[in-house]
């Protein structure tokens, strides 16, 4: 093998202003959002703020983690809100032994305890998943179809599930799990965080997250490259599942109360997170990391709002704006890429 | 080149309707046309032939605004003509029909030919005068479609003649036909044939780009051939014969194709041996049907297998892998019948395969050459909670950087910023990692610059000294004689020839890839 001309490496690697100023964007972004609400509002830096900022974030956050997978496949969960709701009554349900009519009472049977309800939504949340992966992979519906269905379907059997009124008042141990603290940090913020780094750990350092990115990035190649294409786009949606399971039953704990409403509008949020944390809608792009920053900067956002006393009606502008200016940043930084 | 001063010469019976003069086109790495004169007369069919890649597609998108020409000048009519969109092009009544057809299928077919040109008032459709004007448009040329059909339920050949109807509603003085008779049957084609003369006799000039020789010598009034971008000259079509226009299209200089050593067959059971394959992809309307196809692979041998685009090579390569779903046939790896669902069954049989199209089907391009490389090998991989560290694959690629040269800055680089050889390169080691039995290559140095193809043609020989059983599938005939122990021709999805390495010449693969056996000369 001849030896490359030294004097000129053709495949030598540019240096990348762009590509790198698009990585850290979010963390930019972040940082002078927060110095700006500092500076306004010296009560924004506050460690009781900052750590309500978190809790306010987790459950949404959680969400966004499964919802990272999804749209690292090019894919998309409309869903997640109902579905949330959803797992949080068949927890809710679980722990109590009835529903809203059953229990009122309060002669019916006693219900079970925090750990079998946790499993109940969880397992309903990967059942759900299951059969919204599977219309997409097997009937070949499109995602934003399917989960645009599955997020009315699983409100109407939420609603008729929870009987119309919420279910409320659960035991200590239940409640633990939103409104407890583990040290001086609310358990909702330890599960998101613990969450996070698994995902992370399972999308940068496991074939399956490999494999994730790939099919992301070219189905087409990744077919040709021997990878089980249909399998791993069924997994992430059974791993969005899992978490609306797990995110509605922290729900049900912090409020102590599941409620048929719950979760409504949440797709936004949880959509917005993960794009505005640099994961590409086209696919193949993205980390848990970026969202986790996202998820941060849209709870700092809002609660900055809050703290300056603006409208909640401008807030939902806000997010709105925000969302399409950072899928035209995606856009356009997708162009650049196709140009290299 | 002294055959290059023919092309200067208008024929003198015909008004002059189209100069081109010293047209050139540069690409990054590529100079695509270099210095092309071209002369059309009103009335006159000229056909533009090449080998795939020797410059025809550019020209043809610069005479019809969708690129521009670096320097040079086109004349139209005698005035200067410079389409800077393609909707200038034919404001200017020039007209291109390309092979991917630009009909919206969901119309009919009345509003595909008046697309844009609607008679109405006040922006309302008058759609008695819209089906008129398009029935009216269809009948000239002597064609009895509804014009209320959608164009959907048209067949691929009644869709072309809505596309030339259309062209010819435009007022087009000069209409440019991008391999118009590739995806139409035999009849199909003798329709077409003869609305070119129809068109010929309104005085319509016709640029007529096709592989297929024979059809030149019946409706071409001449012929321009070009050759890795360059012109290499023009002949009347009376005067001149098939086998001097092959002559013309292959005569390229091999100094630069050094024949490739390594392949020999090794005897006993074939590696790979396919009986009577056939194959249809539906989902592409495009695909050609693959039909009848028998053959074998020894280990250690390079097969090659020559045919022009739309001969089923692709279709074929595919069907084996599993990326397509084969309708008929049987293969047998090692002498054992197999039966091959998907590209996974494929790879857990030791075949690979390169495809032809790297960035669309081969690349993962949002992602580092470590991941691309290892995204077959991490399958094989056992590791607690199928860890795959980032230092395993990075040993891979300095693994492979080494034997197959591959220039770099460091396995954590985009696959984007690598050239084409290198990136070609990283898909081959993709499979190298999973130590295959049966390599298929299609197109393996398309776009990819002389040194590096050297490169991967010694390489492609050193695999098959290994005792690797490698299919070669390639356009560009000296790559396949320079490669291959063993050559097959394809033409329309059915095997027309075999040819031993040092009895092929491009002339005889061309003939064999070329002409419809019926029409063959004595």
């Amino acid at each position: 093998m001849t030896s490359a001309p030294i004097t000129q490496n053709p495949d030598k690697q540019p240096f990348d202003a762009f590509g790198l100023l698009a990585r850290f964007a979010p963390l930019i972004f972040l940082v002078i959002l927060m110095a700006v609400f500092a500076t306004l509002q010296p009560r924004f830096l506050s460690t009781i703020n900052l750590l309500n900022v978190l809790r306010q974030i987790s459950i949404s956050g959680l969400l966004a983690i499964g919802m990272t997978f999804v749209i690292l496949t090019a894919g998309i969960d409309l869903s997640v809100g109902s579905l949330l709701a959803f797992c949080g009554i068949v927890a809710a349900i679980v722990a109590k032994g009835g529903a809203a009519g059953n229990f009122a009472g309060g002669g019916h049977g006693a219900g079970h305890g925090w750990g079998l309800a946790l499993l109940a939504a969880v397992a309903v949340g990967i059942l759900c998943g299951l059969l919204q992966g599977a219309a997409i992979t097997k009937a070949k519906v499109p995602p934003f179809v399917v989960t645009l269905g599955g997020m009315s379907a699983f409100r109407g059997a939420t609603l008729l599930l929870a009987n119309g009124g919420p279910i409320s008042g659960f035991d200590e141990s239940f409640t633990f799990w939103g409104q407890g603290r583990i040290g001086m940090i609310p358990t909702p913020v330890v599960i998101f965080i613990a969450f996070a780094v698994l995902a992370h750990l399972i999308l940068r350092y496991t074939r399956f997250g490999r494999q994730v990115y790939a099919v992301g990035g070219n189905a087409e190649a990744a077919r040709l490259s021997g990878l089980k294409v249909p399998r791993i786009l069924l997994s992430v949606y059974v791993l969005m599942g899992f978490f609306s399971g797990l995110a509605g039953f922290v729900l049900a704990a912090r409020l102590n109360s599941a409620e048929a409403v719950a979760g409504i509008g949440y797709e936004l949020t949880v959509i917005a997170s993960v794009v505005i944390g640099g994961t590409s809608l086209f696919g193949g792009i993205g980390t848990i990391f970026g969202t986790v920053v996202g998820a941060i900067l849209i709870g700092v956002l809002l609660n900055g709002l809050v703290l300056l006393n603006v409208s909640s009606y401008i807030q939902q502008i806000v997010i709105g704006l925000i969302i399409v200016l950072a899928v035209a940043f995606d856009t356009y930084a997708k162009s650049r890429r196709r140009r290299a | 080149m002294t055959a290059s001063g023919l092309a200067g010469d208008t024929h003198p019976s015909r008004p002059a309707l189209l100069s081109v003069r010293g047209v050139s086109k540069r690409f990054p790495g590529v100079q695509a046309l270099s210095g092309i004169d071209l002369d059309l007369g009103t009335g006159e069919v000229l056909a533009l032939l090449g080998e795939n890649g020797a410059g025809k597609s550019t020209l043809l998108k610069i005479l019809s605004g969708a690129q521009a020409a670096d320097v040079g000048t086109i004349l139209l009519n005698g005035v200067p003509y410079v389409p800077a969109q393609p909707h200038e092009a034919q404001a200017n009544g020039v007209v291109t029909i390309y092979q991917e057809f630009t009909l919206i299928p969901t119309l009919s077919v009345a509003e595909n030919i008046m697309i844009g040109r609607e008679p109405g008032r006040a922006g309302f459709v008058h759609w008695g005068a819209t089906f008129g004007v398009a029935r009216e448009a269809l009948s000239r040329l002597g064609l009895s479609i509804n014009p209320r059909r959608l164009v959907r339920d048209l067949s691929v050949a009644d869709q072309q003649m809505v596309e030339i109807a259309r062209a010819l509603s435009m007022e087009a003085r000069l209409i440019i036909m991008d391999e118009p008779t590739a995806a139409l049957s035999v009849a199909e084609v003798e329709r077409l044939l003869a609305l070119v003369r129809i068109l010929k006799g309104r005085g319509i000039g016709i640029i007529y780009v096709t592989h297929r020789l024979d059809e030149v010598m019946t409706v071409c009034d001449r012929a321009t051939v070009l050759r890795d971008g360059r012109l290499v000259g023009s002949a009347d079509i009376a005067t001149t014969s098939i086998d001097h226009l092959i002559r013309m299209m292959v005569g390229r200089d091999l100094g630069a194709m050094a024949p490739v050593e390594g392949g020999s067959a090794r005897p006993g059971v074939p590696a790979l041996r396919v009986s009577r394959l056939c194959t249809r992809n539906t989902a592409d309307p495009h695909a050609t049907t693959v039909t009848d196809i028998t053959l074998s692979v020894q280990p250690g041998e390079i097969l090659g297998i020559a045919g022009l685009v739309g001969a089923g090579r692709t279709e074929l390569a595919r069907a084996i892998f599993g990326a397509d779903s084969i309708t008929g046939g049987q293969i047998f790896v090692e002498g054992r019948e197999v039966a091959i669902r998907s590209p996974a069954d494929a790879i857990a049989l030791g075949i690979g395969l390169v495809p032809e199209d790297r960035k669309q089907q081969a690349l993962f391009l949002s992602l580092a050459i470590r991941n691309n490389m290892a995204v077959t090998a991490m399958g094989r991989r056992r590791a607690p909670f199928d860890y795959v560290s980032d230092a395993w694959e990075r040993g891979l690629v300095r693994e492979f950087q080494k034997a197959l040269g591959i220039r770099m800055a460091s396995p954590d680089q985009a696959i984007g910023n690598l050239s084409g050889g290198n990136q070609q390169k990283v898909v081959l080691a993709r499979w190298l990692a999973l130590k295959p039995k049966i390599l298929i290559v299609d197109e393996p140095t398309r776009g990819i610059d002389v040194a590096a193809k050297a490169e991967v043609h010694g390489l492609l020989g050193r695999l098959a000294q290994d005792g690797i059983a490698v299919i070669v599938i390639s356009s560009e005939l000296p790559e396949v004689i320079a490669l291959a122990d063993r050559i097959v021709t394809l033409r329309e999805g059915r095997l027309t020839g075999e040819v031993a390495r040092r009895k092929a010449t491009e002339e005889s693969l061309m003939r064999l890839m070329t002409l419809r056996t019926a029409l063959e000369p004595a």
